[in-house]
């Protein structure tokens, strides 16, 4: 009977106990010390800095740097949390590779940026294994605020209110407080529970409550929230995901891909974790990325992923893809999802039709591919529900399925403000949830304080 | 193929790379494997008197400054001469030069400020067939508080008297190693050529303390908790050490006095330059403690490349060559006029030109051009300062473009005069000399 790699089926134990570790282990292994010091010395401590410009929560990076160089990691972890607390998970997640890193001029000069993201983490490291904390809470302001999520939005803008004097109660649906940094992203990308210890980090500044378990709309409701705090933000995500719309997607067999990622990262022991012997993935994200690579280092033999449009129009960066690739995903391009064949209710393969542009409209062109499969993941984007918010409140205004902010992150809602996926204009980064809730934050601040004033 | 065979005050050398008087060349051991590895001479590690021998600390000697990559970039050491009997070194000197014929080997000396302690030691020198001496006038750490090394460096007197014993009472070529440590280089240098001197060497080490421990407030190196000065060497010094060599050089009373170039000496080009600036052949002691003596096989071999490359037959060809070329400041053409210009297609857009003019200089160089991230120098503001090249990380990227004579100056309004025009006759040069009528 065949095993590992080849056994059919969705099984578990496909490679040897040992080889999990090694293949889930640090994507970018830590700076050592003289690493940093080297690596830092490149930078070239740029006017106006492009990196800087391209980094979403506007990290003053020239600066951080040269506290590296110069011997300063604990001035450098400051500068970094001052503009983003969660700055040890960005340096970590962050696709440095479209941001910062594909900004820094060594990259235009020579193709080999100065690697930023490792030395946000090497500063970041330092500070939180010292149990450095660089802020201390105002006087008391007694203002109470309700944050919905304890995902990067969430956690950045409690830590700002917590900063400015406020009393922050988080209301997380899930057993554990991290959002995406607990339940989604890679496993290789945030080794040894960081996600936990940054939320620790992050808390540890005192006057934020978490209390996980409540889920807005079913165990605390928006209307109440309104009335028992003085403002609310909504950080609570993304909780729905697209259809393939294919027929036959509720064979056995065919999952969301955010669920796979999630339980892998809950998995205490991944050698008992099953993974199909051929494996599809349908999307051109992250999220598409980060399951079929999983895949493969979970011991799937075949995975490929499907894209409708082309290598550009993916949403993954050239380095995911690049990643996946290495490691024996196969990409491909031009496909869309048709039917899901199966047998006994269970995926045996998956029916594909090739697409092509006409004009600017995606169509199918008729022609088929049918790949076996028996295991296929959805990854073609999350949706935001708005049951929660809904029901026993005024509306809160979406637009384009998300909630309408403006630029202070204010919803259509008076004492209500709102950031990260659950927005329209999130950009589905951590980093751009860290700015958006930083940047509520102030504006809450400044709204119960009269002009930021206690 | 050039020929770099040296020929320094009548001592042969197959190149002009010696080693100098140091470490590196405190023993048969050393010298014998510095020879197989190419080099051309050493000067032998200073010889004190007979008697009790020197006692060095049992501490860190040296200390260093680094760059990211812990590059050496400087270094400094409260080392003494040696501290080897007398006889010892002399035997071996003699076993060595008569196992390495073609090669220059030269003893340096350090003993007290008394004619009899030279006059001593001088015929045992002599005897081993050493090709010359070296007055040690330069050491500035220990032996100058007991007033050698430096202590007589510093006085031009005592150098000119020592000097003269030296020529009394021995047959060799005497070269007089000078420290930096003083205000004007020229003022030892003639007075060693006063004292009959063959040539000078120099520099020798500067007083230094490369840094200061911050958890106990020692210097480095630190002994016990304490420090002392030591002489710093490495390439740090070598801009120094050209300017000294130049000013020598080119000084009307030493003009034509052999000099040999002593001071960051770590590739072929840093020895080019010393010897374009003047310098008879250079000796090298910090590249070889650094990377071993393999060194001057780059030497050696780039040094051939470049003259075969500029047509240099030998190195009378090349020796002295700039030494014309540097002058005072008040000879300086203010007539020339040159702009920065940046390459657009070579920029990164780091913005340091921008940054560095704008907050510290002139503020000739544009940031942002209709709303576009662009660094492009203004002309009517450009002084030609040159800050802007020495600040871009990009080799050619900004050069100096001078302006032709007749061309429009934007920043005086003027055109570019075709006059070669000096202080000496400036207007606004209130000892200007008139012209004559």
């Amino acid at each position: 009977m065949a095993t590992g790699h080849f056994k059919d089926g969705i099984t578990d134990g496909r490679l040897p106990a040992e080889a999990y570790a090694d293949n889930f282990s640090d994507l970018h292994p830590p700076l050592d010390h003289h690493e940093a010091l080297v690596e830092s010395d490149r930078c070239y401590f740029c006017y106006d800095a492009p990196c800087m410009t391209a980094c979403p929560t506007s990290i003053d990076i020239p600066l951080f740097i040269r506290q590296i160089a110069t011997g300063n990691p604990l001035g450098s972890a400051k500068t970094i949390f001052d503009q983003n607390i969660l700055g040890g998970m960005c340096a970590r997640v962050c696709p440095t590779e479209t941001l910062c890193e594909e900004a820094c001029v060594r990259e235009i000069a020579e193709g080999k940026p100065v690697q930023i993201g490792r030395l946000q983490r090497y500063a970041t490291d330092v500070a939180m294994d010292e149990e450095k904390q660089f802020y201390q809470r105002a006087a008391s302001t007694g203002k109470t605020i309700a944050v919905v999520g304890a995902g990067p939005a969430g956690l950045a803008a409690a830590h700002r209110l917590a900063r400015h004097g406020h009393d922050v109660t988080v209301f997380e649906a899930k057993p554990k407080s991290g959002g995406l940094n607990e339940y989604g992203i890679a496993a290789y990308k945030s080794t040894d529970d960081f996600a936990q210890a940054e939320v620790d980090y992050v808390t540890a500044i005192g006057g934020i409550d978490i209390r996980n378990g409540m889920a807005l709309g079913r165990d605390v409701q928006l209307a109440e929230l309104v009335k028992s705090h003085d403002a609310v933000f909504l950080g609570m995500g993304l909780g729905g995901i697209n259809a393939l719309r294919a027929e036959g997607e509720d064979a056995k067999g065919v999952e969301n891909a955010v669920e796979f990622i999630s339980e892998l990262r809950q998995a205490e022991d991944l050698t008992k974790l099953p993974i199909g012997r051929r494996v599809v993935v349908i999307g051109g994200g992250m999220t598409a990325i980060d399951a079929a690579l999983q895949s493969k280092l979970l011991g799937a033999e075949d995975v490929t992923i499907c894209y409708r449009r082309g290598k550009e129009d993916m949403n993954a960066s050239g380095f995911e893809q690049d990643l996946a690739a290495a490691n024996g995903v196969t990409i491909r391009h031009w496909l869309q999802p048709r039917r899901v064949i199966s047998h006994n209710g269970k995926v045996t393969a998956i029916e594909l039709e090739y697409t092509a542009l006409k004009g600017d409209k995606l169509t199918g062109t008729g022609e088929v591919l049918t790949l076996p499969a028996d295991q296929v993941f959805k990854a073609i984007g999350q949706t935001f529900v708005p049951a929660a918010l809904n029901g026993s409140v005024a509306s809160v205004e979406l637009e384009g399925g998300r909630i309408k902010v403006d630029a202070e992150g204010r919803t259509s809602m008076p004492k209500v403000w709102a950031g990260g996926d659950c927005i329209r204009g999130g950009e589905d980064l951590t980093v751009t949830s860290v700015a958006q809730g930083r940047d509520a934050a102030e504006s809450i601040h400044k709204a119960l304080t009269a002009n930021g004033r206690a | 193929m050039a020929d770099i065979r040296n020929n320094f005050v009548g001592i042969k050398s197959p190149n002009p790379f010696w080693l100098a008087s140091a470490p590196p060349t405190d023993k048969a051991y050393n010298v014998e494997r510095a020879f197989k590895a190419g080099w051309g001479g050493v000067v032998w590690k200073t010889l004190g008197e007979e008697g009790p021998p020197v006692v060095n600390v049992n501490g860190p000697r040296y200390g260093a400054i680094w760059g990211a990559d812990r590059r050496l970039l400087g270094l400094n050491n409260i080392e003494l001469i040696t501290d080897r009997d007398l006889q010892t070194n002399l035997r071996e000197m003699k076993q060595v030069k008569m196992n390495w014929p073609d090669r220059a080997l030269v003893a340096s000396i350090m003993v007290p400020c008394e004619e009899q302690a030279w006059k001593a030691i001088l015929p045992l020198v002599e005897e081993t067939g050493a090709d010359g001496i070296e007055l040690n006038f330069g050491c500035p750490h220990g032996m100058s508080e007991r007033g050698m090394g430096a202590a007589v460096g510093q006085v031009p007197e005592y150098i000119e008297m020592v000097v003269r014993w030296c020529k009394q009472y021995s047959r060799m070529p005497v070269i007089t190693k000078l420290t930096p440590n003083v205000t004007d280089i020229r003022k030892p240098a003639r007075a060693a050529k006063a004292g009959g001197t063959d040539a000078v060497s120099l520099i020798n080490t500067v007083n230094s303390i490369t840094s200061v421990n911050l958890d106990t407030f020692s210097p480095e190196p630190s002994i016990d908790g304490k420090g002392s000065h030591g002489g710093y060497c490495g390439p740090a010094v070598k801009p120094m050490a050209l300017h000294m060599v130049a000013d020598i050089a080119r000084d009307a009373e030493t003009r034509g006095l052999p000099i040999s170039g002593i001071g960051g000496v770590t590739t072929w080009r840093d020895a080019a330059e010393f010897m374009a600036l003047g310098a008879g052949n250079v000796q090298v002691c910090t590249a070889a403690m650094t990377y071993g003596f393999k060194v001057v096989q780059e030497m050696i071999a780039g040094l051939e490349n470049w003259m075969d490359e500029k047509g240099h037959r030998c190195l009378d060809d090349i020796i002295g060559r700039a030494t014309p070329n540097v002058t005072d400041w008040q000879y300086l053409n203010l007539n020339y006029v040159a702009k920065a210009h940046i390459d657009q297609d070579a920029c990164i857009k780091c913005g340091r030109c921008h940054i560095a003019c704008e907050d510290t200089s002139h503020q000739a160089i544009t940031a942002m051009v209709d709303g576009v991230r662009h660094f492009e120098v203004m002309d009517d503001e450009c002084v030609g300062c040159n800050l802007c090249v020495n600040v871009c990380p990009v080799e050619g990227c900004i050069t100096m473009v001078p302006l032709e004579a007749g061309v429009l100056d934007q920043r005086t309004g003027k055109p570019v005069s075709p006059v070669y025009a000096n202080w000496t006759t400036h207007p606004n040069n209130p000892m200007a000399k008139v012209a004559a009528e």
